[in-house]
């Protein structure tokens, strides 16, 4: 282990001889263990949530291992699986339609906006990027009340719509924001070579900038799985019908209705909450941390 | 926000320079051309001005037009002037919401941006297996803000909870922490505070730029590792510090499901949990005292806009920009 960790050292090339030393590889072991034991604890909550869902609920609130307990219990996932009014894969398409339908929303209208940000030049450019970049920081409970009266006067209440619409239009100014900076870093040159083919802009957005700004694109999807998944206040509020219920809405419900003794049902659907945005993070965390690295926020 | 872009696209045109070029003779046939850009930027942007106006601008006018009446959706606004502000004044139940929330922001964003930093710092100095440590510590950032999680800290903290399992261990009798009024806050807080690898992934970003070369000079002229960091990390890392804060005060202001899933949506024990954005919840969702909602939500962007300002204009005495 000790010698192990010391072997990065030599491809280091700017640090050498120095590293070898025996005051080194200690620390470089204590860094190890201090990073894996805080990793540990990190983690500790999740993976705690996760062997209690299989453990009956007494154990929950008797065992802070890890360890399986003597009765393994698959049977909390049945039981929580079907102690709503639906069964709980219904939930879980609701959120997938508004998850799906706030993606190509997201791609469509944001994708558009930045292309006109980052290669157009007109009137009043740089106000309007600036109004963009304000929204970003806009609280969305400034306008949550108005929208919430617009919506049901036109009957969207309890449907998707007020939850997809919006990013259709390119309310999430974030992702604007990521594409336009992604969109400057491309070279110019094929744009111009396309335009003395004659190329026009739909054509150039359509055939040149949108396929070279896969890696964009794909960190606005994953991201905008995760918050949409996540997405708690504005699913809260526009879904009501437990019909339409999404998977945060849904587990609310079953917290306020659960007693004591229903945490194994509780843990489990709350695993199976998490199960995508893990599954979306081990999938994509190269275009997560270079999402957050070049824009900034989570 | 820009400066720190800026520093890693030096060469990309920045729309501080676009307009005026926009504005300079183009080459030959430039009018007719200028004109078609124009109209195929404005078709472009066309779903972001709808978006503007119905979702964002007009909603903003609405609600400011709101927060002057009385409104409870059913019927029509009723104009009341300044009643819902003066209300403001005295509502207990809303100061104490501004000392919860504020309480929260000023103690979890700094320790938050603590932890975020001082990882970074381990991590940076080339330790191996660096992406694992980096995902392990970013997970809780994207998992944090969910439903499922606040569940799983209602349980933890708990008066039969993990942590309480786990101080039975050195037979230390603990509180159920999200029940106690002195306390609930503080698991919030923990909460918050478990989410630092969103702000750290940034800072290992910023470390990278920072060239080897200035450390190796300082070690050079004999400064040491304390020395190094006030004088070299510390100074090149002021912008990112900053963005780093503006985001997270801005989003801790705004906290929301954790607070709700935990209290049950009361922001109990005794209102202690009660953050701004539970009771706008409340007055507005849960009475339909619309206009008293939206009153409060022109007070929210005002504290936001506020605190974003301050933080705009203090910047001018701490962030270096360097070059």
């Amino acid at each position: 282990m000790v010698t192990k960790t010391s072997a990065p050292a030599a491809a280091n090339a700017s640090r050498s001889k120095s590293d070898k030393t025996r005051a080194e590889r200690v620390r470089r072991l204590v860094t190890h263990v201090g990073l894996i034991a805080f990793g540990l604890v990190m983690l500790y909550p999740l993976l705690w949530m996760l062997s209690s869902s299989f453990k009956p609920t007494e154990e929950i609130f008797r065992d802070p291992s890890l360890l399986p307990g003597a009765n393994f219990m698959p049977g909390n996932y049945t039981e929580g699986w079907t102690a709503l009014q639906h069964p709980f894969h219904h939930y879980m398409l609701n959120s997938a339609v508004v998850v799906a339908g706030s993606i190509i929303g997201n791609l469509v209208g944001c994708s558009m906006a930045a292309y006109a940000f980052a290669r157009l030049e007109f009137r009043g450019k740089k106000l309007f990027f600036a109004i963009m970049m304000m929204t970003i920081m806009l609280p969305i409970h400034v306008v949550i009340v108005p929208q919430y009266i617009l919506f049901a006067n036109i009957g969207w209440i309890n449907t998707f719509l007020p939850l997809i619409v919006p990013k259709l239009l390119a309310t999430d100014g974030f992702f604007i924001f990521l594409m336009v900076q992604f969109i400057r870093g491309l070279p110019k040159d094929l744009d111009e070579a396309a335009r003395i083919d004659g190329c026009g802009h739909v054509r150039i957005f359509l055939r040149i900038i949108l396929p070279l700004s896969a890696p964009a694109l794909a960190t606005t999807s994953i991201f905008t799985f995760i918050w949409t998944w996540n997405d708690f206040f504005s699913q809260l509020i526009f879904l009501t019908d437990p019909n339409m219920y999404t998977v945060p809405v849904a587990l609310r419900t079953f917290v306020d209705s659960s007693s004591q003794t229903s945490w194994g049902p509780l843990f489990a659907m709350s695993v199976v909450a998490l199960g995508p945005v893990f599954g979306f993070f081990l999938a994509g965390q190269r275009y997560l941390v270079k999402g957050i690295a070049t824009t900034g926020i989570k | 926000m820009s400066a720190l872009l800026q520093r890693r696209k030096p060469a990309a045109p920045d729309t501080a320079s676009a307009a005026p070029s926009a504005a300079a003779p183009d080459r030959g046939r430039a009018p007719n051309r200028k004109r078609r850009e124009t109209l195929a930027a404005y078709g472009f942007l066309a779903p972001w001005f709808v978006g503007l106006a119905f979702i964002t601008i007009g909603p903003m006018a609405a609600s400011l037009y709101f927060s002057f009446t009385d409104y409870s959706l059913i019927g029509d606004p009723r104009w009341v002037g300044l009643e819902n502000y003066e209300r403001m004044l005295t509502d207990e139940r809303l100061h104490n919401s501004l000392q919860v929330t504020f309480t929260y922001v000023f103690v979890s964003v700094p320790l938050q941006l603590g932890m975020a930093l001082a990882l970074a710092m381990v991590l940076d100095r080339g330790v191996r297996g660096l992406p694992i440590y980096r995902s392990v510590y970013y997970l809780p950032s994207l998992l944090g803000g969910s439903v499922a999680i606040a569940i799983l800290w209602r349980q933890i903290f708990g008066a039969d909870g993990l942590i309480n399992q786990v101080l039975g261990f050195f037979g230390i009798q603990g509180e159920g922490w999200v029940s106690h009024p002195d306390y609930a806050l503080g698991t919030l807080i923990v909460l918050n505070v478990w989410t630092f690898g969103a702000p750290m992934v940034i800072f290992l970003a910023g470390l990278r730029q920072i060239p080897a070369m200035y450390y190796e000079a300082a070690s050079v002229d004999g400064a040491g590792p304390a020395r190094r960091f006030l004088m070299i990390t510390v100074p090149l890392l002021t912008p990112i510090i900053f963005f780093n804060l503006v985001l997270q005060m801005i989003n801790a202001f705004q906290t929301f499901t954790q607070a709700f899933i935990v209290s049950g949506g009361t922001g109990g024990p005794t209102d202690s949990t009660l953050f701004y954005t539970l009771y706008l919840y409340q007055r507005g969702f849960g009475a339909f005292d619309m206009g008293y909602a939206s009153a409060m939500a022109w007070l929210l962007l005002m504290i936001i806009g506020g605190f974003t300002a301050v933080n705009f204009l203090a910047s001018k005495y701490w962030v270096f920009y360097g070059d």
